[in-house]
């Protein structure tokens, strides 16, 4: 895959800075409370690059999706896409952003309209974007490319979506996704509800295309092992932060964040010889997102807590060139490569996540 | 399991050359498909055509008063075809009244069950989609209309202006559009979590354009079946309003004021306002009939089930009766 | 049939079976006329073991489990076949019978817990019900063993707890709910149906360990079906491979794993994105299942199989012995038998169980 050297590494099409987001929640008799869903992501993705977004239910990733699709409106930070912020854009500006960013959904069943045709769903965004494909001719031969792009005979567009298996269903939704032609596709689970004959199938498309039309992918996902497969980067995010980020076998071999070695060593493996020695088995479950811990969020599951860690949220954390594990926050460019964690005390070799025997 | 379960799929269709259109059985033929709904069907095609032509045809008929000729029961060949339903306290022919009184029935609730329908959807559909304040500033105006006795202010405001059909049909309309309302929030609240529409969003097509492409056609079933309820209703109302004098004024008349009429002689001439009420009863279980096809005709998941032939459709009836 | 589990008996001498499944059929009576589901499953599963039923949407194995455990839905029945529970077989049981011989030896796992329990009334209370109809326990006795159950699944501070409602626990916790529900009456077969498919990777791992912990503790079997073929790999020692409500594959896990006699079984193993490379092709399965009225006449995977000949279209296969206690529904399973024992195979797991780290 051409994307592992970066053609170009300087070019983000997406830049966030410091992005954040809390919704308002009403605690009956009690007034209301906010819940920080995002707090402070920083990311970006490259040209044709692929980005994972690693984390379990409530960690805040489809919140991420959904800001980044400007369905919801953050409370503070920057996006930058291509160097202009979306939330700044009106009119033309903004549906001209639109056709650049897309989105697949993970729910292959819901996200398509029962009481339309896989042709008229594909079709959709042609009636909002009405100058894109003028003409009737011009937006049926735009259709036909599609249905064959994404591995669908021309004759299904004129069938509802419940005559579909579930893997197709998720094919027409990618078709929509592409419809407009995006630069970036952000890929919400697309594959968790699957079975796993089928998401082998999408999962090659979805390679396929990128090669074909070099998007840009932001793959959220549970799944490591997809994750693995598909991603060049990859963020692992606990309760709205992004906790590390780097490349992404350095993250599944060279865990840096307890948090991260605990997930790599908690997902179940097939191949015994992929296996942990030792498994970390959290103890605990996840905070309310309500009344996260106070300093670092991961401190009432880590094994590594001390005191220092329920009084100061730790700095990123990367590990240098040289091996060596420095400090400080990464700059955009070509440092955003770097393998980075926020945690006090981070995990210093495999062997101490037990992912390699000691 | 479910997909075992789920529609035949089997007859695939041809595929149409040029233009995309959402196939589908003929609604024809899904209705041809359902016994009770062609009959409910052909009573109010033949409702509507009455309406339509029934009060030219009788001419004078229905205002001929005959005082020699009061109360004659109904159903006895002596009297003639014209007085075959019988005659009321003044001697007119029942059967004319009654097909005189079909357009006016019509006229009122017709007109107020759509404008109400249409308001309320609209209104509905719209305070649902966006939430927040303009829903709950909406749903409070609900709150207060149905709250209000409909009656009093029927009352008062059709003493103030004149009872005109006119005014009988805005004042019908405006005391149900709440039910609309009510009805049309809730779902269109609901569907714009869906995640289709979220995809729909994602390409920048406006709320109108969505509420018009993804909310309005799911939303419609259920009210359609609401307004065939409601039609009921309305008749039902504007026959109290004429009861009590501020509905429909004589010589005009409405089946329901046929019923308020006739119902000093209950005890001896039955016939006056049974037989309105009857048509009343007819043409509202016909209109629901009609609904609860249509329900299921216009909803994919459930369209097969009109496609199916007989002895599948007995099966699929004893299956369901042994699931409860 | 028979002679082939007889057989399978006789090599296990030392195992004590706990459940015998043996030709059962399941029907389900839909509009357009019956529906074979679930077609002359065979299966034995024995004490201290885990069998895994594996397959994915569809295939039949949660009906399978139903028809087990006499939960089927009113449309669903079974057509024939012999289910027995240490011996006794409950398909011919009245149901008074089948209750008192049910109830207390055997125990299931729904996936979705919230919904396996009843909202109005506290956990302990429902936790105690088990105690008060089958032991003739007071409700104060029958309390007293709930928190005591509580806390062997792990409940944080149980006295309290068991006054809480289903909807107060997290997804984790209802889950230990049920698992401590299933294991009230020590059962002989505790029937675990996607226990840990709607949970995180963290939490799943914690549940897993549970189950295995409990499986020793009660010398228990557990039937765990599940379409992760992790979790298999990692939790079963012997597994059954449905498709389309035919098992297609039978056998101890570390041999169906590392030489997969069934073409669905290797094609599923190979679906896997463990040993690719990012952007790699991954192998899928052409296709999707068939639906389950229109399976076609012979091979029920004829449609999506690489190794398709003219009898596939014609004759159903049997299960044929390939291994040791290894079954194939194939014609050609003898092709992939030698194979298998080519070096040419990258799936060489022949490493035991994973050992219980917790």
């Amino acid at each position: 895959m051409s994307t592992h050297t970066m053609a170009n590494p300087g070019k983000n099409v997406l830049e966030v800075q410091d992005l954040s987001k809390s919704f308002t929640v009403s605690a009956g008799s009690g007034g209301s409370r906010k819940l920080k869903a995002l707090d402070g992501i920083s990311l970006s993705v490259g040209k044709g690059e692929t980005l994972g977004l690693v984390g379990e239910s409530g960690c805040g990733k489809s919140t991420l999706a959904r800001t980044l699709m400007m369905l919801e409106t953050p409370d503070s930070g920057s996006v930058r896409f291509d160097g202009a912020d979306p939330f700044a854009f009106k009119g033309k500006e903004l549906l001209a952003w639109r056709r650049r960013v897309q989105m697949v959904f993970q729910d292959p069943f819901a996200s398509l309209n029962a009481r339309m045709s896989a042709g008229q769903i594909i079709s959709e965004p042609f009636a909002t974007h009405k100058d894109l494909y003028r003409g009737s001719a011009a937006r049926s031969k735009r259709l036909n490319e599609l249905l064959d792009l994404v591995g669908l005979r021309s004759t299904d567009a004129y069938k509802t979506p419940q005559e579909f298996s579930g893997g197709q269903r998720q094919r027409i939704g990618i078709a929509r996704a592409l419809a407009l032609g995006p630069d970036l596709l952000i890929l919400d689970e697309p594959v968790s509800a699957l079975d796993l004959s089928v998401q082998a199938q999408v999962l090659n498309l979805l390679n396929e295309l990128q090669q074909q039309l070099g998007v840009s992918y932001i793959f959220i996902s549970h799944d490591l092992s997809v994750v693995r497969h598909v991603t060049d980067r990859v963020a692992v995010m606990y309760l709205g932060r992004i906790i590390e980020t780097g490349v992404t076998e350095d993250v599944f071999d060279r865990p840096l964040h307890p948090y991260t070695a605990a997930l790599m060593s908690a997902s179940p493996k097939l191949d015994p010889a992929m296996r942990p020695a030792k498994r970390i088995v959290l103890k605990g479950e996840l905070p309310s997102p309500l009344d996260p811990p106070s300093g670092c969020r991961f401190r009432t599951r880590c094994w590594k807590a001390q005191d220092i860690c329920a009084s100061r949220r730790p700095e990123a954390t990367g590990l240098g060139a040289d091996g060596n594990i420095s400090l400080g926050l990464p700059t955009i460019g070509p440092a955003e490569r770097a393998h980075m964690a926020e945690c006090h005390f981070p995990v210093s070799s495999p062997a101490e996540a037990g992912l390699v025997p000691a | 399991m479910t997909q075992t379960l789920n529609a035949p799929t089997g007859q695939q269709r041809a595929p149409k050359p040029s233009k995309v259109r959402l196939g589908g059985p003929s609604m024809f033929r899904m209705l041809l498909r359902d016994k009770f709904a062609t009959i409910g069907a052909l009573i109010l095609a033949v409702v509507i055509l009455v309406a339509l032509i029934g009060p030219t045809l009788m001419g004078e008929l229905a205002t001929k008063q005959n005082l020699m000729f009061m109360n004659k029961a109904p159903f006895d060949p002596a009297n003639g075809w014209a007085y075959i339903l019988g005659s009321d306290s003044l001697g007119r022919s029942m059967l004319a009244r009654l097909i005189v009184a079909t357009r006016t029935t019509l006229m009122v609730a017709v007109p107020a069950v759509l404008v109400a329908l249409l308001v309320g959807s609209l209104w509905g559909v719209w305070a649902g989609y966006h939430r927040g304040r303009r829903e709950n500033i909406s749903m409070r105006i609900a709150d207060i209309i149905m709250s209000f006795p409909s009656l009093l202010l029927a009352v008062v405001v059709l003493y103030v202006f004149s009872p005109s059909v006119a005014n009988i049909v805005l004042i019908l309309a405006l005391t149900r559009i709440p039910i609309y309302m009510r009805t049309a929030r809730a779902e269109s609240a609901e569907l714009q979590s869906r995640t289709f529409v979220d995809a729909a969003r994602t390409f920048g097509t406006k709320p109108n354009s969505i509420i018009a492409m993804h909310v309005i056609p799911v939303v419609t079933p259920t009210l359609l079946t609401l307004a065939t309820l409601e039609f009921c209703y309305v008749m039902l109302a504007e026959s109290s309003l004429s009861f009590l004098g501020i509905g429909i004024q004589p010589p005009d008349v409405s089946w329901g004021l046929m019923v308020a009429q006739g119902r000093q002689y209950l005890q001896t001439a039955w016939w006056l306002s049974i037989l309105p009420g009857a048509a009343i009863v007819i043409t509202a279980i016909a209109a629901n009939l009609l609904a609860a096809w249509l329900r299921i005709a216009t909803d994919p998941a459930q369209r097969w089930r009109l496609t199916l032939e007989k002895p599948a459709r007995k099966a699929l009836k004893s299956l369901s009766k042994e699931a409860k | 049939m028979m002679e082939l589990l007889d057989s399978q008996r006789a090599a296990e001498k030392t195992l004590t079976t706990v459940l015998a499944v043996t030709g059962l059929d399941v029907d389900i009576r839909t509009p357009t006329g019956t529906v074979r589901v679930v077609n002359k499953v065979s299966f034995t599963a024995y004490q201290g073991q885990t069998l895994a039923l594996l397959g994915e949407s569809g295939c039949g194995k949660s009906m399978t489990a139903k028809a087990i455990a006499g939960l089927l839905d009113p449309v669903a029945s079974v057509a024939g076949g012999v289910v027995a529970l240490e011996g006794k077989d409950l398909n011919t049981m009245s149901a008074r019978a089948r209750r008192a011989v049910a109830g207390p030896s055997l125990g299931i796992v729904f996936q979705d817990a919230l919904t396996a329990l009843n909202p109005v009334y506290t956990v302990g209370t429902q936790l105690g019900e088990a105690f008060r109809i089958h032991r003739g326990m007071n409700k104060k006795q029958a309390r007293l063993q709930a928190i005591e159950l509580m806390r062997r699944v792990g409940i944080p501070e149980p006295e309290v707890r068991a006054s809480a409602y289903p909807h107060q626990f997290s997804g984790g916790m209802r889950q230990r709910i049920l698992i401590a529900m299933a294991v009230a009456l020590s059962p002989r077969l505790l029937i675990a149906d996607e226990p840990t498919t709607a949970l995180d990777v963290t939490v799943q791992a914690q549940i897993m360990a549970l189950l295995r912990r409990l499986r020793e503790e009660e010398n228990m079997a557990v039937v765990l079906i599940t379409h992760d073929l992790a979790v298999v790999a990692e939790e079963a020692d012997n597994v059954v491979v449905m498709y389309a409500g035919n098992v297609v594959e039978r056998g101890p896990v570390a041999t169906v794993f590392s030489a997969p006699t069934h073409p669905y079984t290797k094609g599923l193993l190979e679906s896997v994105p463990t040993h690719a490379v990012r952007g790699d092709e991954l192998s899928s399965i052409p296709g999707s299942p068939p639906e389950l009225k229109n399976i076609p006449a012979g091979c029920v995977y004829q449609d999506r199989c690489p190794m398709v000949a003219a009898i596939c279209r014609e004759t159903r296969p049997e299960l044929r012995q390939t291994g040791e206690n290894q079954f194939s529904a194939c014609h050609f399973s003898d092709v992939l038998v030698t194979q298998a024992g080519n070096p040419t195979n990258d799936h060489s797991l022949t490493s035991p169980q994973l050992e219980d780290n917790q």
